[in-house]
């Protein structure tokens, strides 16, 4: 491996790396350490902690809870995907009537802190007699702020294909509608994708957010459960456990938008957009030494 | 407009508390996203695997879960009283942790724009490393990495209001001192998103700005 930052490594480097490298692990390790000292001697891990995780009822409630998150999760990814469609061709609009207002809209809902909305549609609305259940108010803000954002990347993905692409959609004689659909958007969404699936994982993880306004989510449960003096009030058992549920869930959706990214640099959009967003960068003698003493790691 | 002059107060320590938690926040979001950005791009491998997997797990954990973990799950662990500060350290340091890996991830982006020639020339012509970093490599990274580390700060803005849901006194729980008062809460939130949207579009003018005066030309 070549960097900007330092040179292929001569024996002295070697040992300096070698000694950081045990210094960082040695650091670590103490800081884990710790965490693991304060867990056991805390009695994290006696059975009267854990026993609530011993009744299937617990982790019945457990799996209704995470349908719960997934649930609004669903419903708000497709809610944005349609919204962001929406909002990108308005503010792509050829008349300003259109865009302009279009593009104060989408401004405003990225502004706002999603929580905010959420405030805003579960105890702001019943004052002018509108009352909704806070899966509504999860789901609609969700929509709200990811649909916005989406809107942006989409747009993004349009403006960055070559003019040529837009010009000679027109010289067939396409009017503008077609020159979108059948010319830009395909590859602008091919380009975005994983962009949009990365948003989509940002979605997944403000669902969470529902635990503040007492959508019953995996967090609210795991308060809940937590909070039960006769099982122990095993608090730090089930954040441990929700929190792994939770990441879990995330690191799906982000191999997924990591697999979808390798697959299109593989493909012909994917290296031109790859090109377009680093400088190209020719094979230089630092890396032919590297890749002829074999050392080259990826990184 | 009553809603504001009648709870001066309230409006004041919320927005305080916001301030403090964006500042405090962002200053240690810094610190330790410069250390782990360090680390992602150190030739030690054990410490860019370290620094890998805490920006992989951190980045896939949701905000809310990581204030869960630290106002719920750290006091009984270190045996803390929560006071008003503690709340208020245990809220910036879970928002300072979340950010770094956002900090750190834009730092490594950023050092990657630089193409390896312009060392591997500065070499060439003799400097030393102090001189190749400061004259070549860093001011460029620099420039390269204001625009995106601004777009981080304005999601740490909007993230400091989760904080209101574990008890802390900021912009985002002002509605629930306010409705304890009487106050119409549907305008409550209103001024609590029109205070947002204006803090967000003077920091993103900034940055605009920034972007605009330090643009690099490769």
């Amino acid at each position: 491996m070549s960097s900007v930052l330092y040179d292929v490594p001569g024996p002295r480097a070697i040992v300096r790396n070698r000694i950081l490298g045990v210094i960082t692990v040695v650091v670590v390790g103490a800081v884990l350490g710790f965490f693991l000292w304060r867990l056991i001697d805390t009695g994290q891990f006696t059975a009267e902690k854990w026993q609530a995780f011993t009744y299937t009822n617990v982790w019945v409630q457990i799996g209704l809870a995470t349908l719960r998150t997934l649930a609004a999760f669903a419903v708000a990814a497709i809610g944005a995907l349609m919204l962001g469609f929406a909002l990108a061709i308005g503010r792509m609009s050829d008349h300003a009537w259109i865009r302009v207002p279009v593009g104060a809209v989408v401004e405003f809902l990225r502004a706002v802190p999603v929580l905010v909305f959420m405030f805003l549609l579960y105890y702001g609305l019943p004052v002018i007699g509108i009352r909704m259940a806070p899966y509504w108010a999860v789901v609609i803000a969700l929509i709200a702020y990811n649909g916005s954002v989406l809107a942006e990347v989409i747009r993004a993905g349009v403006e960055s294909l070559p003019r040529g692409q837009k010009e000679a959609g027109y010289a067939i004689g396409l009017r503008k509608s077609g020159v979108m659909q059948l010319v830009l958007l395909p590859q602008a969404i091919r380009a975005m994708m994983p962009v949009i699936i990365a948003q989509l994982v940002v979605t997944l993880k403000d669902t969470a957010l529902g635990f503040i306004i007492t959508y019953p989510e995996l967090l609210f449960y795991a308060r809940f459960i937590g909070s039960q003096s006769e099982l122990g009030s095993p608090i730090i058992p089930a954040t441990m456990i929700v929190g792994a549920i939770y990441i879990g869930l995330c690191l799906i959706l982000s191999f997924v938008a990591n697999t979808v990214e390798k697959r299109l640099r593989r493909s012909s959009v994917g290296v031109r957009i790859a090109q377009a967003e680093q400088p190209t960068q020719e094979i230089t003698d630092t890396e032919l030494i590297v890749t002829q003493r074999g050392t080259g790691s990826g990184g | 407009m009553n809603v504001i002059t009648d709870n001066w107060d309230v409006w004041a320590e919320g927005l305080i508390g916001t301030l403090i938690l964006f500042v405090a926040g962002g200053l240690l979001a810094l610190i330790l996203g410069i250390i782990v950005g360090a680390m992602r791009v150190s030739p030690i491998p054990v410490a860019r695997s370290m620094g890998a997997l805490y920006v992989n797990t951190i980045r896939n954990t949701p905000l809310t879960l990581v204030f869960f973990a630290f106002a719920f799950a750290l006091p009984p662990l270190l045996g803390l009283r929560l006071t008003a500060d503690v709340s208020l350290t245990l809220a910036v340091c879970a928002l300072g942790i979340y950010t770094a890996t956002y900090v750190a991830e834009t730092i490594r982006s950023g050092i990657n724009t630089v193409p390896v020639g312009q060392a591997e020339a500065a070499r060439a012509i003799g400097l030393t490393f102090g001189q190749v970093m400061t004259l070549v490599v860093m001011p460029q990274a620099f420039r390269s990495v204001i625009p995106p580390m601004m777009s981080v700060f304005i999601a740490l803005l909007k993230n400091t209001t989760v904080a209101a849901g574990f008890g802390v006194v900021n912009l985002g729980a002002a509605r629930n001192y306010l409705s304890e008062r009487g106050a119409n809460q549907m305008l409550v939130i209103i001024w609590v998103m029109i205070i947002f949207v204006v803090l967000v579009l003077l920091l993103s003018w900034a940055q605009r700005a920034l972007e605009n005066k330090w643009r690099v030309a490769r």
